[in-house]
């Protein structure tokens, strides 16, 4: 058993330094398949954290309350509100620090609401949502409370920004199958070519009198072998060329989307396994397809 | 050694073998002749068993090989040296690699391998070729490192389907003098050949085959016909 392991690794090394062309052929098109998924994966990552982010500055209905409403009305509407699973949370504003708001928001000229009479500001209640999904229906449930004047909610922004996430979150995942479909193709067709290089050396193995597993072993262990060297390469590549995009536009998806790209290391870490274990599955199923077709006589 | 009895094979309608029986004694020397499709390479894929036969029954080495399992077939060829006119060996191993290959097959030791290969290298005359790669080697070197490997585990029978067919007249002379050395070793050879003289000229046992049916069986027989 020791000794079988020990045959299929080393002869599987020796394979694949010998048979260079073969090797490289393979090694580059399950390169470029992890490439394209790992730059991906990066990209979705990065849009949904935007997306989500964009989402968080819109997920609050402002509650104006009617004059005659108490603070304790306003209470008793703040528990009724909380007992509702999609609200995260209620925060009382009285009109004082509405005002104050308003001023912060006026800046040098705050000195023009001096001249007022009195606070025209009601008292209001700001609700946060959980999701943003559910805006609609909470804007319409406290629009029914009672002792409640206005709802203010962004009805228009957030539909805007619903479609437009749902666009950019379905785009991408439309371009990932594509690119996947297309590196599948492309990693089958090397399988295919492979295949056929390697079905003359089955044959000649078998009338040697090899069992089958005598020749899956060494097989299987070198599919296995471009499959991780493809995925030390690929998790190479990603990494330059992500370090690279987040040094040049981290200032620029700051001012856009208020988020700043999602550190290097915790993405990598998170990709390494993945790499591995699709290198290593593309490039055993490559040989199991190649024994497949041709062990089974 | 190899006995036939009866055995018919059929590709759909064309006549592979046909009701054929034929006797191969321990230590003979056969060459099996024919026009071309007359069933010589089917008579050895039947021994082989790469394919199956449709009736008679065959055995190889005393046992009857002609219901077989399939885990059981590497064994059988474990025990039968081939050698092929296109000469069949794994082109990314060297010539040491490509005979070592038939001993780690039979989970030879690495120390009986070095003991062993060099001497029937040797013996085939291609020692200073060890190292090289199959494509880096004429011809006739080619069936050379062909022969040691079908050699190497001493096999009781030595079969080549037209093991000349690919080389000039003078090294298909030399390999036949080399097959037929092994053949006065005590190693039991059956041979599918085309060619004339040499058959004229070992005066060996001729098998001849024609349209699946054994034609003539003779013993230090000729070629027989004109291609
Ligand atoms: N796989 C096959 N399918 C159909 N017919 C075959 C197949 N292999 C051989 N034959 C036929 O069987 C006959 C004998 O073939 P073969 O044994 O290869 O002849 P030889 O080796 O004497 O030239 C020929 O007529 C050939 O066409
Ligand atoms: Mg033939």
């Amino acid at each position: 058993m020791i000794r079988g392991l020990k045959y299929a690794l080393t002869q599987a090394f020796i394979q694949v330094f010998r048979n260079k062309g073969m090797s490289l052929a393979s090694i580059f098109s399950i390169t470029a398949m992890l490439l394209i998924l790992g730059l991906f994966f990066f990209v979705t990552v990065n849009i949904n954290i935007a997306t989500e982010s964009a989402k968080q500055q819109f997920n609050t209905i402002e509650v104006y309350l009617l004059d005659e409403t108490s603070k304790e009305d306003a209470d008793i509407i703040t528990q009724s509100l909380l007992s509702m699973d999609e609200i995260a949370g209620v925060t009382y504003v009285s009109k004082e620090e509405a005002m104050e708001h308003f001023k912060d928001r006026w800046g040098d000229k705050a000195y023009l609401l001096d001249g007022l009479a009195e606070n025209p500001l009601p008292n209001s209640l700001r609700v946060e949502l959980v999701s943003l999904e559910d805006g609609q229906l909470i804007y319409e449930a406290c629009r029914n409370l009672i002792g409640v004047e206005d709802v203010r909610y962004y009805q228009e922004e957030v539909k805007k920004i619903l479609t437009i996430t749902d666009f950019i979150q379905q785009g991408a995942l439309i371009i990932i199958l594509f690119l996947i479909i297309v590196s599948v193709i492309v990693v089958s067709n090397t399988v295919k070519l492979t295949v056929m290089a390697r079905q003359r050396e089955i044959m000649i193995m078998k009338y040697v009198g090899a069992t089958n597993w005598f020749i899956r072993g060494p097989l299987l262990a070198e599919g296995m072998m471009i499959g991780c060297i493809s995925a030390g390469i690929s998790l190479g590549l990603v990494w330059m060329i992500y370090f690279r995009i987040v040094e040049l536009f981290s200032t620029q998806a700051l001012l856009l989307f208020s988020t700043s790209f999602v550190e290097v290391g915790f993405m990598m870490r998170n990709l390494i396994w993945i790499f591995i274990a699709l290198g290593m599955s593309i490039g055993a199923f490559g040989s199991i397809l190649s024994m497949r077709r041709f062990l089974n006589a | 050694m190899i006995r036939f009895e009866g055995v018919t094979k059929m590709y759909g309608s064309n006549v592979g073998l046909l009701n054929a029986t034929i006797r191969i004694e321990k230590g003979d020397f056969v060459f099996l002749v024919g026009p071309s499709g007359a069933g010589k390479s089917t008579l050895i894929k039947l021994i082989l068993k790469e394919i199956e036969p449709d009736e008679g029954e065959i055995f190889v080495n005393g046992k009857n090989i002609t219901y077989l399992a399939n885990r059981e077939i590497p064994a059988l060829r474990r025990s039968i040296g081939m050698v092929f006119q296109d000469f069949r060996l794994l082109p990314h191993k060297t010539v040491y690699e490509n005979v070592a290959f038939a001993m780690e097959v039979v989970h030879s030791t690495q120390r009986a391998m070095r003991r062993q290969i060099p001497q029937v290298l040797s013996i085939m005359g291609i020692s200073d070729k060890a190292d090289k790669f199959p494509a880096e080697l004429s011809a006739g070197e080619q069936q050379r490192v062909a022969i040691a490997r079908a050699l190497i585990n001493n096999p009781m029978v030595l079969i080549a389907d037209e093991p000349t067919g690919n080389l000039d007249p003078d090294t298909a002379w030399e390999i036949m003098k080399l097959i037929n050395q092994i053949n006065r070793r005590g190693t039991t050879v059956l041979m599918v050949t085309h060619a004339k003289d040499i058959v004229d000229r070992m005066s060996k046992r001729v098998v001849a085959i024609d349209k699946g049916r054994i034609v003539r069986d003779a013993w230090g027989g000729e070629y027989g016909y004109d291609d």
